[in-house]
């Protein structure tokens, strides 16, 4: 009998490893490997000619006077920090709008979410950047406002973000229909007797739509926060490759595409990865403790 | 007017105000795609601070232009690349992510419960981090200027694939695979007879997702692929509107608009699985 198990388990570890092996392959080849040389070459300075030479944590000290890392750093942080609250708080405003079950309705949600599937392409950020320049579309629609107004919106480093911004919040559309999704899921039990309790929409808003939602909008709000953090191809095409102009949309991962990949400063670039490693991680880690005060999780008990 | 109609005739004008906003900000948002589509009609001093969405001018020859690119390579090139890249890409993802997430669904394997969070961790990860040593890697291995870097990843699986893949499993009784093993099936056959075809709906948003983003993908391209007959539509776009060039826009808008026709096709074939595959994935909290 215990020969039999033991031999029913065997079985079982060699066709469940025959089974993940593309990934468990491709996981120490495309991950572990590479995660553990460019953690040895962070602490190395390596022109990818030559040898890696180790030298400490020089790169990492380089960083520290580096006007270049601080203000990607700053870029970055405007833009996934307006960008993010922005894009979650139209989605949720939009959800509420359109919580209801009419057939057109759900024809407006298509429409809204439209953008979202083509705003990863090359076409639209190409687009986007000559729909902001100073003979685009944005100034033309001012003007027939009565706003005549000749600015390169890509062109002036104070408002050149905020097109990336612009860009990032036009695509609220899928975060729209998570909340939709999530809306869904409320038991109408609640309603009912908040109604019976004589509570207004106010009420039944701020006091089940909201809490029974925060799960949803917590998990969106680490997960959005990790991409705007790595942010590239937008910033790319639409700063035409430099972050341009003054630097003002060179994004974290766009200055380090470059020290990697325009001046071949692999140890430095991968010293950047790293601080984005634990820049991630701390947020995350932030998001999470501080989630239990602001998080409403249904007791276990209950469910 | 009595309390009745009046009544009504606030319920229906606070409808029609809904309806009206909703229009309204609805065309905001589709405005920049529509304003792409009929540049790509107009000519160059048409586009020219104009805001306009009918073109007074419809010029197919805008097509032909951007088609020929520079003329020794034309998007023809660009879209067999890209079609390449997606196709195979997606195909290897989808069937290696279906094989991993039944194993890890299905198979009850020491060690399984961390292989399974290692998978999350790899999620959290920002590319960053390997970009730099895959590069010099497959820079070492002489895969510059080929697909296999941009495809062999894809072929371990993505994570995101496998664990669509394997909620739709769970959710499959454990009694199939027991009457099957009865009839004989080995777990090769119980994978390829009972599961494969039971998760239909999570094979085609994967591949709807995978499609997505191999098309859109510019960062893999912009690495891997340096020879123009190479390029990527992605690519050829960005370098058609280097702004150290003269740019040519309504060539730029048209092959813009080429390169959309696919994307948009499948959102409107398609939108159920889209959003299906949204909604279990962005839930999970």
């Amino acid at each position: 009998m215990n020969t039999s198990h033991r031999k029913a388990q065997l079985m079982n570890d060699l066709s469940g490893y025959a089974f993940i092996s593309p990934w468990l392959i491709g996981f120490l080849a495309f991950s572990i490997i590479p995660i553990l040389f460019s953690l040895y070459y962070s602490f190395c300075d390596y022109d990818i000619l030559a040898k890696p030479i180790f030298n400490g944590l020089v790169n990492f000290k380089a960083m520290f006077s580096d006007d270049l890392f601080w203000k990607s750093l700053q870029v970055t942080f405007y833009y996934a920090f307006v960008s993010v609250p922005a894009r979650l708080l139209f989605a949720f405003a939009v959800a509420m709008l359109f919580n209801r079950g009419a057939r057109i309705i759900r024809l407006y949600q298509m429409v809204y979410y439209l953008p979202s599937i083509v705003g990863g392409s090359i076409a639209i950020a190409v687009m986007w950047r000559r729909l902001f320049m100073s003979d685009g579309a944005v100034n033309a629609v001012l003007g027939a406002l009565g706003i005549h107004t000749t600015i390169s919106w890509i062109g002036k480093p104070e408002t050149a973000i905020w097109t990336l911004i612009i860009l990032a919040v036009w695509q609220f559309g899928s975060s729209m229909l998570i909340f939709l999704a999530g809306l869904k899921q409320i038991p109408q039990t609640y309603y009912e007797a908040a109604d019976i309790d004589g509570a207004g929409s106010f009420m039944k808003f701020t006091k089940i739509t909201v809490p029974q939602l925060t799960p949803v909008i917590f998990f969106n709000l680490v997960m959005q926060l990790i991409s705007g953090f790595t942010v590239f191809t937008q910033a790319f095409v639409v700063s035409g490759g430099m972050g341009d102009p003054l630097n003002s949309t060179l994004v974290y991962a766009l200055y380090l595409y470059q020290r990697a990949f325009k001046y071949f400063d692999m140890g430095y670039s991968s010293a950047m990865a790293w601080v984005l490693v634990l820049i991630i991680g701390l947020f995350t880690a932030v998001i999470f403790k501080s989630s239990s005060s602001w998080v409403y999780y249904e007791s276990k008990e209950g469910k | 007017m009595d309390a009745r109609t009046k009544r009504l005739t606030i319920k229906y004008s606070k409808r029609t105000l809904f309806h009206l906003f909703v229009i309204f900000l609805g065309f905001i948002m589709l405005y920049p795609i529509l304003w792409m589509v009929s540049n790509s009609f107009k000519t160059s001093a048409e586009i020219f601070g104009s805001s306009a969405l009918f073109p007074k001018s419809f010029l197919i020859d805008n097509y032909v232009r951007g088609w020929m690119f520079n003329g020794s390579i034309t998007f023809a090139t660009f879209f067999k690349n890209s079609f390449y890249y997606t196709i195979v890409s997606t195909i290897g993802a989808v069937i290696a992510s279906s094989l991993v997430a039944f194993g890890f669904a299905r198979i009850d394997f020491r060690g399984r419960a961390f292989w399974y969070g290692c998978m999350f961790i790899t999620m959290m990860i920002p590319f960053q981090v390997v970009m730099v040593p895959q590069f010099i890697i497959f820079h070492r291995l002489g895969w510059i200027n080929t697909f296999k870097p941009l495809i062999l990843p894809m072929c371990a699986g993505v994570p995101f694939f496998i664990f669509l893949m394997v909620q739709f499993i769970r959710q499959i009784p454990m009694e199939l695979d027991n009457s099957a093993k009865i009839d004989g099936c080995n777990r090769f056959m119980i994978f390829v007879y009972i599961i494969f075809p039971l998760i239909k709906p999570a094979l085609i948003t994967s591949t709807i997702f995978s499609f997505y983003w191999r098309w859109d993908d510019f960062l893999g391209p912009l690495l891997y692929l340096n020879k123009p007959k190479l390029f990527t539509v992605s690519l050829a776009l960005r370098m058609f509107s280097d702004p150290q060039n003269a740019t040519d826009w309504p060539a730029i808008f048209a092959m813009g608009t080429l390169s959309l026709i696919p994307v948009i096709l499948i959102f409107v074939v398609f939108q159920k699985y889209i959003v299906q595959g949204l909604v279990t994935t962005g839930l999970k909290g």
